[in-house]
């Protein structure tokens, strides 16, 4: 392997690039579940997300569109489950199941006339000064916004969370909703508004692979991953910090273990393969060991039916 | 009351009118096992089918069916469902093909890439690949200045190390200095780990990148890096103009036509079909003139010689890694070593995986 710094610096840019979807979609699920809605909807609201960034990419020739529909698509999708769930009183579980199976098969339908339609270059910033400044340059520079934001939103989360009114009182409404409810809180409400923020941000996440990492659209391009960032959210205890460390774990193993290959490690191939897994799950379980942390982030009522009497 | 007999007796005459009528009917499936629109290996067998829909012949496809299990329950529906014949189009469906081709007798079955034929209605077919790698590597030996070609590698089954070591050994003719790094990404179709695969390789200083793999992200991977690339399958140059040199196309229209015809007509018999260059089931996509008219004719000249059977891939001597002779000096291997390989070719790095 190559180990001059300026190629490393490469390197743990194409990782945080890879780990921006995860970070995405796992920071709202984090506020979904951390206001006591489990939704397994992950996978289908960034692969409608993904499709639907694409599409208005394709018709409308612009990509602000393009990023804010995706957006606009996962919340409505998203809203779907909202309103089965809080307003119908369905189980959560099977909900959200049912979403990532229908955002899958709605994506291929959509799709159909968008196979093969070449991406359109999206525009990175600062790249004068990733060329310019060896190593740093490439991990700071020469990224797109998106990723930029991605970056920035866990410590928006976790201060939004935890310094905030509002986020205060997501934390109530998902360790008791009862009480919350008895103090005036319209728990529905909030519970609403917190499932569309997680449906927008996947949504995101999606736009981001079928707009810039993989600048195209290709049926089931998520791969996956949505499974994985829901995963994320458990392991990390619902911290979003922890979420940000896991995603780059999981990037990173996943980038660095290709690389072993083609340098021609003498590794069993199918460890290299299941390395990101099993190093994510040990790191994070090792990370968030303290189990009186745990207790005061996991939300109570989570999956959980709640319904006001009247 | 008798209207309810009545009204249940009609329907159970038309149903059984229409199962009848379905039987009567020659219907061919097909399985997949990516989407058709993956501009690659999927894309390619599902211009086959339009072909044999051309004719007026009734066919179904059902697409993105992973190798395993729900294989051979969409299998075993297309059967039930009164298909006559059934393209089995990936090589992970050989044994659900003839576990169910054994509950069918009547039904005729077609495996392709596969090797085993267990019922007289089973047949299999494949397409010589390995041919086109010859092109692939000569060229890719030709054009690499970091003396590096990145292999992006699917599964570790024969075909998949039959088309490295082809193309390693055309490459090692022309330029013996020659590294091929292999990654496996263990997917037929996955295009974000295949694009950062193909990213990988070219960290590591691979100038020419080539899949066996099915989407196009690997081209267009190479396309954003300003190094050459294959397309896989299917002419891929749109996703990446500049890069591409050519394409290897599988052309399966011209056999499924066949072969549908002769199930319909009852003279369909059970066979091994391992068609190249010659018949025109392997076939090349327009080469890049950037590799200048001179090496374009040279290509060229050795696409006709493997076609006519003057040039041969594996032509001796041929040394394994170790350095054991596996084909002698004068000789060429024989279909039976071909279709069993399961070793690297002297000049591949690392370990085929177990």
């Amino acid at each position: 392997m190559s180990f001059d710094l300026n190629f490393i610096g490469i390197l743990i840019g194409a990782i945080m690039a890879s780990s921006v979807p995860l970070i995405l979609a796992a920071s709202g699920e984090l506020i979904t579940e951390r206001s006591g809605v489990l939704n397994l909807g992950v996978e289908g609201m960034m692969i409608i997300g993904a499709i639907s960034g694409f599409a208005l990419m394709v018709v409308t020739d612009n990509l602000f569109f393009a990023v804010v529909g995706s957006m606009l698509s996962g919340l409505i999708i998203s809203l779907i489950f909202g309103l089965l769930t809080q307003s119908l009183l369905t189980n959560h579980v099977a909900t959200g199941l049912a979403l990532t199976i229908f955002g899958i098969g709605m994506s291929a339908m959509i799709g159909k006339n968008f196979v093969g339609i070449p991406g359109k270059e999206f525009p990175l910033l600062f790249l004068n000064l990733k060329e310019s400044i060896p190593f740093l340059g490439p991990i700071f520079f020469g990224h797109s916004i998106i990723l930029y934001f991605a970056f920035g939103l866990p410590f928006l989360t976790n201060y939004f969370l935890k310094k905030t009114k509002t986020g205060l009182i997501i934390r109530a409404v998902g360790d008791s909703p009862t009480s919350a409810s008895n103090q005036g809180i319209n728990v529905t409400l909030v519970r609403y508004s917190c499932i569309l923020y997680g449906g927008a941000m996947c949504g995101l996440a999606g736009a981001y692979l079928s707009l810039i990492y993989t600048p195209q659209w290709i049926e089931n391009m998520t791969g996956g991953r949505g499974w994985i960032a829901l995963a994320l959210v458990v392991f990390a205890t619902w911290s979003p910090i922890k979420v940000l460390i896991g995603a780059l774990i999981f990037g990173g193993i996943t980038i660095l273990q290709l690389h072993m290959q083609a340098v021609g490690l003498r590794i069993p191939v199918q460890l290299l393969s299941a390395l990101p897994y099993i190093m994510t799950i040990i790191v994070l379980v090792v990370i968030s060991r303290d189990s009186r942390k745990i207790k005061l982030n996991t939300p109570t009522s989570l999956g959980q039916i709640f319904y006001k009497e009247k | 009351m008798y209207k309810l007999y009545l009204r249940s007796l009609i329907s159970v005459l038309f149903l059984l009118g229409f199962s009848l009528n379905a039987n009567a009917e020659f219907k061919v499936g097909f399985v997949y096992v990516g989407p058709t629109g993956d501009h690659g290996w999927t894309y390619q067998h599902h211009e086959g089918r339009n072909a044999v829909e051309a004719l007026g012949i009734k066919t179904t496809y059902v697409e993105s069916v992973p190798e395993g299990a729900d294989a051979e329950r969409v299998i075993r529906q297309l059967a039930q469902s009164g298909h006559d014949l059934i393209f089995t189009t990936s090589f992970g469906y050989m044994d659900p093909t003839n576990k169910v081709a054994k509950d069918f007798p009547n039904v005729k079955f077609e495996h392709a890439t596969g090797y085993k034929r267990e019922h007289s209605n089973v047949s299999t077919y494949s397409a010589r690949f390995y041919e086109g790698r010859t092109l692939l590597g000569h060229m890719a030996g030709k054009m690499t200045k970091t003396n590096t070609i990145g292999y992006i590698a699917s599964f570790p089954i024969p075909e998949v190390i039959r088309g490295i070591n082809a193309m390693t050994l055309a490459a090692q003719k022309v330029n013996p200095d020659i590294k091929t790094k292999i990654v496996w990404v263990f997917t037929w179709y996955d295009p974000g780990k295949e694009s950062e695969a193909a990213q990988a390789l070219i960290d590591q200083g691979a100038d020419i990148i080539m899949q066996h793999t099915d989407s196009t992200a690997p081209v267009q991977v190479a396309e954003k890096a300003g190094v050459w690339s294959f397309g896989q399958a299917s002419d891929m140059q749109r996703f990446a103009p500049k890069s591409i040199l050519t394409s290897i196309i599988d052309d399966w229209a011209p056999y499924y036509v066949e072969r549908s015809i002769a199930a319909r007509d009852g003279t369909w018999k059970q066979q091994d079909t391992w068609h190249g260059l010659k018949e025109g089931m392997v076939a090349m996509a327009p080469y890049n003139s950037a590799m200048g008219s001179d090496l374009v004719k040279e290509v060229e000249q050795l696409q006709k010689d493997l076609a006519s059977g003057k040039a041969h891939s594996f032509t001796g001597p041929i040394y394994d890694q170790k350095g054991n002779v596996l084909v002698a000096e004068g000789a060429v291997a024989d279909d039976g070593m071909l279709a069993g390989m399961n070793v690297y070719v002297k000049g591949v790095e690392g370990d085929i995986p177990q």
